[in-house]
């Protein structure tokens, strides 16, 4: 009984959260929009019995998703998140390498202050953060103040409102996803191996490139769909520090049901987000998997 | 040509060694980890570094590797000064004690790893690597990787992979540490035989004094940075030149009292109301001065009577019996309270133990079967 209990816990949490939710906007992305309340048709009526069943699942088609496939503007916008969070997740393996390398190399009584200092900034909410770089990048911002305070410029660079400053933004909030599994990955390697690589013939880059790389693979990978994945249907960060230019799914969402409120097919485009991101979930937890086997 | 000629280029006079110590010194900030140490190995040596923890014995074979520099001194390979060479471009490979072995590489490719850093042909890096499972018997496993074989699978393949580039010098730190007892008696031997074979020079860095003698031609002891006697097997087990070797080498008794020299003799008061002990020596000690005799516990006979001219006998009472199969320790209690082991070897299955607690014994040995020293 009490494993029953434990087993259905996390089962009943995800029909709770997951799966119903799920399910209510499937519905919605099925349907028609309508000028009531909730702005969609067909409404399920019990009461009518089979009748209203079956009427309403007549009324259910695929129209908005083939309205997708027509208008450019969404798989344009599809496009540019997939790109935009890739570019991020290069950039932030670029900068969050050598961070997490240079920690899981730090004497071992600093380890726990720099892991401290990556993890520090959770304890501000992600918002505030965000809203303080539209205060770094704006035309008066700091930044351009003290480039041209330092006589690097003399005229202010625009940064805010383009895809810079989303760049910045996403890898600036996620860098910590990509820094923690490398770091986890290099903490736990060996260091004899790299001397035994040297003692083998390798130059110190060799050593890196042949053993140390290597092994932190799974990290790498860990960390990149950390931040790949979110970073595909952002929508806070393009839509602070992004301008008109730029395109992202999650934005088009949200002005889908806020601006337009048409529901069923900002419900659509949420549905076809969701499958999107459901090839990289499964690569990522195969991945996982196998670094769980490995280190068993 | 009678016998053949004894391995033993340290006695030549011009014996070129393959690694020449010149007052090696290692300082870890205050700590002194190797103390002036000159050391000569000769080519085709089986050479051990034996002491206890943190007597220096890694740090010495570190630096010979290259991960360490010296602070002060020389280290000549083949003659030339080995200062400032980094691992990577000296002719010597280490066996780590925890084998670092490349865990996403196979069998093969870790053996076969430096051979590629060379540029070698592929041809010639299989035949050689292929040549080297042989050798440590591990054809089998060409494809495995190293969490999918046996600890003892894993310390080959660290001894293949070092072996493969054919180097000057294998250092081999604590290679046997993780085998359990029998596996490792097993490995001495065919280490050793992998020696021979190739005629490679090994250093042997252990705390295993058992293992040391075994595979060693030449041991030196190690005590808080220094070398304390460097000598052949036998040399290090029956002349002792310091009750430090002399304890930290198999089991010893140690008396320690005030000499009297004779022609050829030594005799030592050791103890109140005892005989003094007299032991054959070659040392020229003044009267008076303190000295020690060191009497292995297998050179100690025991008796229920007083034997009748030995020229060492004393009497005393059996404390403790260790019966270890192969021979019986006994523990037996002198008048003033020292204890004196003596061991027997069980030569007869059936045969009773002769003596049992609280019996009172005779110890007895003669002159040559313990060592004067001085310290």
């Amino acid at each position: 009984m009490r494993r029953l209990l434990i087993v259905a816990i996390p089962y009943l949490w995800l029909l709770a959260f997951f799966l119903v939710p799920f399910v209510i906007v499937l519905k919605i992305s099925l349907s028609d929009t309508a000028l009531a309340r909730p702005p969609y048709f067909p409404q399920l009526d019990l009461y009518a019995g089979w009748t209203g069943v079956r009427d309403f699942l007549s009324g259910l088609d695929l129209e908005n998703f083939a309205f997708l496939a027509t208008d450019a503007l969404y798989w344009k916008a599809y496009l540019s998140s997939l790109r935009i969070a890739a570019v991020s997740t290069l950039i932030a393996l670029l900068v969050g390498y050598p961070i997490a390398y240079a920690m899981a190399r730090a004497n071992q009584s600093w380890r726990p202050t720099l892991l401290m200092l990556v993890i520090l900034p959770f304890w501000i909410s992600f918002l505030i953060r965000v809203y303080s770089w539209m205060g770094i990048l704006g035309q008066e911002g700091y930044l351009n103040q003290l480039l041209i305070g330092v006589g690097i410029i003399s005229d202010p660079l625009t940064i805010l409102n383009t895809n810079v400053a989303v760049y910045i933004g996403i890898v600036y909030t996620y860098l910590p996803f990509m820094v923690l599994p490398i770091y986890a990955s290099l903490g736990r390697m060996d260091e004899s191996l790299l001397e035994a690589a040297e003692d083998l013939g390798c130059s110190r880059f060799q050593a890196f490139r042949l053993v140390t790389l290597p092994l932190s693979r799974p990290g790498i990978i860990a960390g990149c769909f950390l931040v790949f994945i979110p970073a595909i249907g952002e929508f806070v960060i393009p839509s602070l520090l992004g301008g008109s230019g730029t395109l992202m799914i999650g934005k088009v969402l949200w002005e889908e049901f806020f601006s337009n409120r048409d529901w069923p097919v900002a419900s659509a485009v949420a549905i076809v987000l969701l499958l999107i991101l459901i090839v990289p979930i499964i690569i990522f937890q195969r991945n996982e998997q196998r670094r769980q086997e490995a280190e068993s | 040509m009678s016998e053949p000629a004894r391995f033993a280029p340290w006695e030549d006079p011009d014996a070129k060694p393959l690694i020449r110590f010149r007052g090696v010194t290692k300082r870890f900030g205050t700590f002194t980890a190797i103390d002036g140490i000159d050391l000569d190995i000769f080519e085709s040596e089986f050479f051990a570094l034996l002491g206890p923890s943190g007597c220096g014995k890694t740090t010495l074979m570190r630096i010979l590797a290259g991960f360490e520099d010296p602070t002060e001194g020389s280290i000549l390979l083949d003659g030339n000064d080995l200062a400032g060479a980094p691992p990577n471009k000296r002719s010597t490979n280490m066996m780590f004690q925890s084998y670092a072995l490349f865990p996403h590489l196979s069998v093969f490719d870790n053996i076969a790893f430096g051979l590629r850093r060379d540029r070698l042909p592929a041809g010639e890096v299989r035949a050689r690597t292929e040549e080297m499972m042989a050798l440590v018997k591990l054809q089998d496993l060409t494809d495995r990787r190293p969490h999918q074989i046996s600890g003892g699978q894993r310390q080959r393949v660290a001894l293949a992979r070092a072996l493969a580039k054919a180097p000057r010098l294998l250092l081999l730190d604590e290679p046997l540490g993780a085998l359990d007892k029998k596996l490792r008696r097993e490995t001495q031997f065919e280490l050793m035989d992998i020696q021979e074979r190739t005629g490679t020079t090994f250093v042997i860095v252990t705390h295993d004094q058992e293992e040391a003698m075994t595979v060693a031609t030449r041991v030196a002891v190690m005590d808080h940075g220094r070398i304390a006697q460097v000598a052949d097997p036998t040399g290090i087990y029956e002349a002792p030149n310091s009750t430090y070797v002399a304890d930290f080498i198999g089991d010893v008794n140690i008396m320690k009292g005030r000499a009297t020299p004779a022609d050829g003799t030594v005799s030592i008061e050791w103890a109140e109301g005892q005989p003094a002990l007299r032991c054959a020596t070659e040392l020229r000690l003044e009267k008076g001065v303190t000295a020690f005799i060191a009497i292995r516990p297998e050179k100690v006979s025991i008796s229920s009577r007083r034997p009748g001219n030995s020229p060492n006998a004393v009497a005393g009472r059996v404390l403790d019996i260790a019966y270890l199969g192969n021979v019986s320790t006994y523990h037996v209690e002198i008048a003033g309270g020292q204890v004196i082991k003596a061991q027997t070897a069980n030569t007869d299955r059936v045969a009773r133990q002769e003596f049992t607690w609280e019996e009172n014994v005779w110890l007895y040995w003669s002159e040559t079967a313990g060592i004067v020293l001085e310290r």
